[in-house]
Formats: structure tokens, C-alpha cells, sequence
């Protein structure tokens, strides 16, 4: 058994930003697909170094949000605050550059690869040897390829994924994907990572595995998170702070403890009387 | 028990990226080598040098150019011919504006032509996939084989519209032309394959290997790690026309000596995917065991014949050949649709256990 990595070593990136501060400020973004209103007038924030949870029933919009955060949609209206700057319109590849990481709600791994190389994958934006060291395999290119190797592999250890490093994705129960997808988000060093429901169509135990992940993500590396999940008991124990979305907008905002005693949470959950 | 590999640890993680992490691939391709370099050469005749192993040989090098755009960045390209004549027109073209250049620098230059080319109608790729892609490729193939008709510079306006290979000496040997000899010729071939194939595999394996796979089996997730798409789909057009320019070159002036536009048609580009599918897409190996299959089996099913006293009109041959090829083709998809790359891998790991059951 190898020893845990040393969490010093695996902490997240200096991104400018103390612990406690504001990391992603979300100010009145409102998203619409032709007449469809996906979001409407929500901000919210995230503090650097909290595990901030976007809750709501189907169609709330929560998934629509995180792709407004990694840049994938622009919203009509609004503006996104990250570490301080406010975000012009990007590209989707732009995203990693600026420190943000995602899973998806359905795994989206490279299926003929290995493990190792999905999660060496994630680190592609910090490889910079040139086609012609690449194409000798000598010099910079192979001194960067073990470099990073050797960092993909504290997060395999991390992650307890030694015994499948080199089998091909596609042969993984879906358990140990979800597993592989935060590698390779983790891979990318992100100083805010946001996971799209990772206990998806998970029994108890992976849970239990994926939410140890999570927090050890969290306390270890100092890893900011914002994360959208459906279970309840998970997200109140896991998270420090909860946004519920329904039909687009915020209807609350606060601690776990607060927002389950909000009214129009519960009536948005389990329906008002007519 | 040949392939045991029991006993062999890696301490390094160099070690473990190493090309052959198991020693008795090692040696394997050691074998081939020593084949390839000193056996076949003392006893080929000029026969199988020009029918069997020179074909083999470039075939497998448009296999692998194409190989690297289709298996592994996942562009379907349907132009692959076209872009052999793009390499062997401006090989031709470089050759006659400057006589003095050597006749390898040429070819490796010609292959940027095409690389140049492959970029243009590689554009497309940004916005469609798949089988669309392919329609746009075909573009290509139909409109650079009409090119070549068409332009009399590039064949120098010669009354036959036909590019013929003039004699050409490189350090005093001739390598090129009706004066060559076909050992020389093969070796000359040789260096190249080896020469790109040892490229292709440090470039698929490495950082642009995995950006090409990525984008290949997931794009968005490529896009969201960071990937540019543009640059990744557009350098595996760069480089899989490159290679595939580089062997139209040699294909025309290390073996066919002669060649006119329709010969780059699209049934060039059908062989060399068919090449690429049946050894196996994503793979390197595959590309050396389709050229194998493909070139190689009508020749000796030519043979066999003879070899039992047997006289059948080659006509009869030919058709006989067209059949059993065509039937092997679709018995081979059935049994194994991932190509000769994964025969060959599942008979390795069945080797590593042999004899024993666990």
C-alpha cells in the first residue's frame, strides 16, 4: 500500500485569492435559449475554499448555470466575477486556463483511452514541448511527459484507482468512470472545480467513496467546489453553503439548516396546495 | 511462456513509457528489422521487390498518414488519393525546377505540399463530422484529380499528361527512374517508412497523441479539458497529409516510375482506408498488417497456382482474386471489426498466459 500523498504537495494553485474571500461572484445572469428562460436574474457567490451546492428540482436550471460558469454559454445578461476579474465571452477550451474544472452529470471520459492517459489528458493546457521534441520522444518532451506523470499518479493514489491505471475507460463500471472524471478534472489543478451531480446512479458505498473524495479534495488540496446533486442527505451534510434554483430562479440562498426550513423550498420540492 | 513477462519490473517511470515496456516485443520487432533490413534484401528477387515488398512498404506508409487522421483524431477522410498526388506532383515539379536538389529532400519536402493542402480541406472539420466530413474530403479527392488533368504546368505540358520519373542519382547511386535497381530502391523506401513510423509513434504517444484521441472520443470533454479543437484537428490534417504526401511521392518515384492523373482516383483512396480499417484504426502495427493483407495475399494467390503445375489464364486469376480478397475482407470485419492490430493483441495476451489457464 502506498503511503497518502503529502496533501501539501497536491494543494491547489495560488490563484490571488485568500481563503474566505469572494472566488466567483454570479451577478444578475439571465440565460434564455430563443423563448425558453433557462435562468433569469440569479447571483449568487463562492467563497475560495467552501463546497457550495446548486440544488433544485429537474429543469431548474443547475446544469445550465454551471455551463454558464466554465464559459460554455453566454448569458444574455449578467456578469461573472472569477478571482477578481470580470469575464469577457470565451471559449469553452478557455476555461482551464482561468483555473476552472468540470465533471459531467453523464461521464464524459475519453472511452479508448486508459485511465492514465484520461487523467495525463487533463493536463495537456501545461505541456509545452514543442511537435519537434515530441516527434525525437527525447529532451523536454519526455522530461515533461514523466513530470506529469508523476502527478497524475499522487492523484491516482488519491483516488485508490492503481489497480485500473492502464485499462481502457470503456471496460470501467460507471462507479470507478465517475472516479476517473474527477482525476482528470483534479489533473487540471483547478482553484474551482464543479461537479455535475457526481453521485448519479450510484449505490450507497460509491457515495459514501465519492463524498470521502469530495470533502478530501476539499480540506486537502483547498480545492473550492461548487457541485449540483439531487441526493439530499449528501448535499446537506457535504456542502457549507446551498443555492436552490426552481424554473430558473433563486429561491434561496444559505446553509444547509436554512434552506431546509425555507419555505419556498419545501413548497418547490413537494408542491403547494391549490 | 515465450511472452512471459513475469519478472520484468519497471522502478521508473521512465521505464514504463519506454516504446516496448515488454522485453519480448523487443526482440520481435528486432526480427522484423533484421528481416526487413538484411534477409529479404539477399534473397528477394527483382520480382518480389517490385511486386510484394516496395508496395508493401508505401502502402503502409499512406495507411499510416491516413491512420493518424481517421483512427486517431477521428476525421474521416475519403481523400487520401488525391493527396498522394498532391505529394508525387510537387516531388515531380521540385525535381525539374531544381535538378540539383537531392532526390530525399524532395520527397520530404513535396510532403509539405500536401500537408499545406490537407490543412485547406481540413477547414471543414471545424464545423461537420463524421460521414459529412467524408462528402467534403471526397470534394477534395474529385477536385485535385481533376486539377491534375487540367494543369498542364504541373506535368510540364507534356503531350501524354503523364509525370514519367527521370533517372536520379543520390551520392552517386541511381535511386529514382528506369536505371535504378530495385534493391536500392526498396532500401531507400525502407529508411522512410522507418524513419515516419518512428515519428508517428513518439507523436501519437506523447501529449498530441492523447489531444488527437481525446478529440476523437469526446469533443466537448476535449474542449472543457483545456483542448483546442481547431489547432488539434487541423494538425492531425497537417500531419496525416504530410505523411500521405511523402508516400504519394515515393509511390510514384521509387515504383510506379510513370504515373497520370487517374491513377490517384478514388479507388487509391478506398485501398489505402481499406488498408487502414482492416489492419486496424488507432493503431500503428495495424498499418503494416493491412498493407501485408492487402498488396501482398493477390500476389501470392497469383502464385499458387503455378506453384501446383496448374495453367489458368490470368484473367481467371484475376477474377479468382478479386473474390477470395473480397471474401477475406468481409470474414475478417465479422470475426474482429477493430482490425489485424487487435487480432495480433488478443493473440499476445493469450501468449503471455500460454501455457497455463490463469
Amino acid at each position: 500500500m502506498n503511503p497518502r500523498p503529502d496533501p501539501a504537495q497536491l494543494a491547489a494553485p495560488d490563484d490571488g485569492i485568500a481563503a474566505g474571500q469572494v472566488l466567483l461572484e454570479v451577478k444578475n445572469v439571465s440565460l434564455a435559449f430563443g423563448g425558453v428562460k433557462a435562468i433569469t436574474d440569479v447571483s449568487f457567490d463562492v467563497v475560495k475554499g467552501e463546497i457550495r451546492a446548486i440544488i433544485g428540482p429537474n429543469g431548474a436550471g443547475k446544469t445550465s448555470m454551471l455551463n454558464v460558469i466554465n464559459g460554455f454559454y453566454t448569458p444574455q445578461q449578467g456578469t461573472i466575477v472569477f478571482r477578481g476579474r470580470q469575464r469577457r465571452a470565451m471559449k469553452p477550451h478557455e476555461a482551464v486556463g482561468q483555473g476552472i474544472a468540470r465533471t459531467f452529470q453523464n461521464v464524459a471520459l475519453f472511452k479508448g483511452m486508459s485511465t492514465l492517459d484520461n487523467i495525463m489528458a487533463g493536463r495537456s493546457v501545461m505541456m509545452k514541448a514543442g511537435i519537434g521534441w515530441q516527434l525525437l520522444w527525447h529532451g523536454r518532451a519526455l522530461a515533461e511527459e514523466i513530470a506529469h506523470r508523476q502527478t497524475v499518479e499522487e492523484i491516482i493514489d488519491f483516488l485508490e484507482i492503481q489497480h485500473i491505471r492502464h485499462t481502457p475507460v470503456g471496460k470501467l463500471p460507471y462507479g470507478l468512470q465517475k472516479r476517473v472524471e474527477l482525476g482528470r478534472a483534479l489533473a487540471m489543478e483547478p482553484s474551482l472545480l464543479l461537479l455535475d451531480e457526481p453521485m448519479a446512479g450510484m449505490n450507497l458505498e460509491e457515495k459514501e467513496d465519492m463524498s470521502r473524495f469530495i470533502i478530501d479534495v476539499n480540506q486537502q488540496r483547498g480545492t473550492t467546489i461548487a457541485l449540483i446533486e439531487h441526493d439530499m442527505g449528501v448535499v446537506m451534510d457535504l456542502s457549507d453553503r446551498v443555492v436552490v434554483l426552481d424554473y430558473g430562479k433563486k429561491i434561496a440562498d444559505g446553509t444547509p439548516d436554512e434552506v431546509k426550513n425555507d419555505q419556498a423550498v419545501i413548497d418547490a420540492y413537494l408542491g403547494v396546495p391549490h | 511462456m515465450l511472452y512471459r513477462t513475469a519478472g520484468q519490473f519497471k522502478t521508473s517511470y521512465e521505464a514504463d513509457h519506454a516504446l516496448f515496456p515488454v522485453r519480448q516485443d523487443a526482440f520481435l520487432l528486432g526480427f522484423v528489422l533484421v528481416l526487413a533490413f538484411v534477409v529479404f534484401p539477399l534473397f528477394a528477387s527483382e520480382f518480389t521487390f517490385r511486386a510484394l515488398l516496395i508496395p508493401v512498404l508505401i502502402y503502409s506508409l499512406a495507411a499510416l498518414g491516413l491512420n493518424i487522421l481517421t483512427g486517431y483524431a477521428g476525421q474521416l477522410s475519403l481523400g487520401t488519393g488525391a493527396f498522394m498526388g498532391v505529394g508525387a506532383y510537387a516531388c515531380y515539379k521540385l525535381v525539374t525546377i531544381f535538378p540539383e536538389l537531392n532526390i530525399a529532400l524532395a520527397i520530404l519536402f513535396s510532403g509539405f505540399f500536401s500537408a499545406a493542402i490537407g490543412v485547406v480541406f481540413g477547414l471543414p472539420s471545424l464545423r461537420i463530422k463524421g460521414f459529412y466530413l467524408a462528402i467534403a474530403t471526397l470534394a477534395a479527392q474529385f477536385f485535385l484529380v481533376w486539377l491534375f488533368q487540367k494543369w498542364g504546368w504541373l506535368y510540364n505540358y507534356n503531350a501524354s499528361g503523364a509525370i514519367q520519373v527521370p533517372n536520379i542519382e543520390m551520392f552517386g547511386i541511381t535511386v529514382a527512374g528506369p536505371l535504378a535497381s530495385a534493391a536500392t530502391q526498396y532500401y531507400f523506401v525502407l529508411c522512410f517508412v522507418v524513419l515516419m513510423t518512428v515519428f508517428a509513434i513518439n507523436l501519437t504517444r506523447g501529449r498530441i497523441g492523447r489531444m488527437w484521441k481525446a478529440v476523437r472520443d469526446m469533443d466537448i470533454a476535449a474542449e472543457l479539458v483545456g483542448i483546442n479543437l481547431m489547432k488539434a484537428k487541423l494538425l492531425a490534417f497537417f500531419v496525416s497529409s504530410y505523411i500521405v504526401g511523402v508516400a504519394g511521392a515515393l509511390f510514384v518515384f521509387l515504383w510506379r516510375g510513370a504515373a497520370e492523373a487517374n491513377l490517384f482516383d478514388i479507388p487509391l483512396s478506398f485501398r489505402v482506408l481499406f488498408i487502414a480499417i482492416i489492419g486496424g484504426l488507432g493503431s500503428i502495427l495495424g498499418n503494416y498488417l493491412g498493407a501485408i493483407l492487402i498488396v501482398a495475399l493477390p500476389v501470392v494467390i497469383g502464385a499458387v497456382p503455378e506453384l501446383f503445375g496448374m495453367s489458368i489464364s490470368s484473367a481467371t486469376v484475376e477474377h479468382l482474386n478479386v473474390m477470395i480478397i473480397g471474401a477475406l475482407i468481409i470474414a475478417f470485419l465479422i470475426v474482429e471489426p477493430h482490425g489485424l492490430a487487435r487480432l495480433w493483441a488478443v493473440i499476445r495476451e493469450k501468449l503471455i498466459l500460454w501455457p497455463f489457464p490463469h
